[in-house]
């Protein structure tokens, strides 16, 4: 009983320090008025929820924005990281160790750096502002997700299957086909997920490289925000919070173990 | 033989050719600028410029970082030792559903949430207070360095503590229940058996989100805009308002002084 006393304040604590910013950001969502000294928000309604939604309102068009680039990215990704995954699992490669590593450079480096340069450079080829400017910083920055895991899920693919295909006389690249690319599309849909993810929450590239045109779910939040309109700012990031949770809750069953232990091996 | 060698580099060929073009010839680039001075010719002046007007956020960077990162260390080890060690399956499984809510919740969304949760009237301060514990006019905000460090370890221990739990899960039982039977207590298990053993995930970890976070320009942003604050915002203002390349991106070569830094402590282990 004693221990569940204990347990029940440290639980309690954590979950405040977890939960209670998430709760607070569902009551500004909820909120129509809320001001000093109310602990509570005064007005309740969804006066703002009508605000964002509106057809053709911002918000939408933004909503939008999002969901075409972060698909483009996926496209942009798959197309180079599944030829690229099989041949690091499969093929020999020389240098193969510095090839994974390669892919990792976006990630290991502060990116902002980068950023600033890459928007520089665009600048000159009028990429700036662009969808397709977008669609590329965002694709290297998601290619270490997409190779990384598309290896390893060709990696985990029974060697044997493929053998008894090539031996009934499948050809490599039916083999291909109908063997090797079934079995490992779960894991290179697990790597979508992420790249989608990855490219849907993507702030520092899209300030940089969108401006002043496309506007992204995550640039249109941070400007309601700083305008201190929390109320716009809490609903957008609640829309942007869903896929992330559902995914977060879901992970497991995409990622299985004999994959993840491949995982830039 | 020889032909499935060649048609490997051609399939890995078009996804090096994009790093190539879009990381590594920006990266160059501004390694490149950082000691160019306006006309063309090599100087040391945007360094002496970048800590002339930064020099207080550079430090200031550098604490907000490594003191994340090590309570980062500290959450994540405690969470992965429970999950591993706890002794009751409930407090277990509570815990485990409880610690991953921000894994994936973008930075931007964690900073929203925390400009309203940690303000002098936020959420935090009137729970404090209507519980009792504070009074109306002691209620501090922190929206400031504080904050970043709030918010980086709040939307980082996930990560950090999701891998560690994990190599921690994997690692063979019998030490531990050997040391228990020996009589050691879980503390002691703990840092005595499981953390030397998970050390390197650790370190991983904690290096990808040096990073991470060194990087992340909408949390400084938006907690704390103004000095003392974080290089990133110092790079975005140099470049949004001055189109001054040169400063902004000897900052830029300072933070990847950092991170390399951090990353040599990491081989120089690896090595040994």
């Amino acid at each position: 009983m004693r221990a569940w006393i204990g347990r029940g304040i440290v639980f309690g604590l954590l979950a405040f320090i977890i939960l209670g910013p998430l709760a607070n950001l569902a009551l500004w969502a909820a909120a129509e008025q809320w001001y000093f000294p109310h602990k509570l928000p005064v007005v309740y309604g969804t006066k703002f929820w009508e605000q964002v939604f509106k057809p053709r309102g911002d918000a939408l068009v933004s909503l939008v924005t999002s969901v075409w680039i972060a698909l483009a990215t996926v496209a942009a990704s798959l197309a180079l990281a599944v030829p690229a995954g099989y041949a690091l699992a499969r093929l020999k490669l020389p240098w193969r160790t510095a090839i994974l590593l390669a892919f990792l450079l976006p990630q290991a480096f502060p990116s902002l750096a980068v950023y600033i340069n890459i928007a520089r450079i665009f600048y000159e080829f009028r990429l700036n502002g662009t969808m397709t400017g977008v669609i590329m910083v965002h694709t290297v920055h998601g290619l270490v997700f997409a190779v990384w895991i598309t290896a390893a899920a060709f990696a985990a693919v029974e060697r044997d299957l493929e053998l008894a295909a090539r031996n009934l006389g499948a050809s490599g690249l039916r083999t291909f086909l109908t063997v090797s690319l079934p079995l490992a599309a779960p894991g290179i849909l697990a790597s979508a997920i992420f790249v989608f993810l990855e490219s849907l929450d993507e702030f520092t590239g899209t300030f940089f490289v969108g401006v002043p045109d496309v506007i992204t779910l995550p640039l249109l939040m941070f400007t309601a925000s700083i305008a201190g309109n929390y109320q716009i700012a809490a609903i957008t990031a609640l829309v942007l919070l869903v896929p992330s949770v559902v995914f977060m809750l879901i992970i497991e069953r995409f990622l299985k173990a004999d994959v993840l232990s491949k995982v830039g091996a | 033989m020889q032909d499935r060698g060649r048609l490997g580099v051609l399939l890995v060929a078009p996804a090096l050719a994009a790093v190539l073009v879009l990381f590594i010839y920006p990266l160059g680039y501004s390694l490149v600028t950082a000691f160019q001075a306006k006309g063309g010719g090599f100087t040391l002046g945007n360094f002496a410029k970048a800590f002339e007007f930064y020099s207080v956020d550079i430090g200031f960077t550098l604490v907000i970082i490594v003191v994340s990162t090590l309570l980062i260390a500290l959450a994540s080890v405690a969470i992965g030792g429970y999950l591993t060690l706890g002794e009751n399956p409930l407090a277990v499984a509570v815990l485990r559903w409880l610690y991953r809510w921000p894994l994936f919740i973008p930075f931007v969304v964690a900073a929203q949430c925390m400009r309203t949760f940690l303000a002098k009237n936020g959420l935090m301060n009137n729970t404090f207070v209507s519980l009792g514990i504070l009074d109306v006019d002691q209620t501090i905000g922190f929206l400031d360095w504080r904050g970043i460090i709030i918010t980086f370890v709040w939307k980082q221990t996930p990560f950090v503590a999701l891998l560690v739990a994990g190599a921690m899960a994997s690692l063979d039982r019998s030490t531990i229940e050997a040391a228990r039977n020996l009589g050691a207590g879980r503390l002691r298990i703990l840092f005595e058996i499981l953390v030397p053993q998970v050390m390197p995930t650790l370190v991983v970890g904690l290096i990808l989100s040096f990073v991470t976070m060194m990087s992340v320009l909408s949390v400084p942003l938006m907690i704390s805009g103004e000095s003392p604050t974080m290089m990133t915002v110092d790079m975005a203002f140099r470049i949004n308002n001055y189109g001054d390349y040169g400063t902004a991106n000897a900052l830029g070569f300072i933070s990847y002084l950092m991170t390399a830094t951090c990353a040599w402590f990491y081989l120089k282990r690896q090595i040994r």
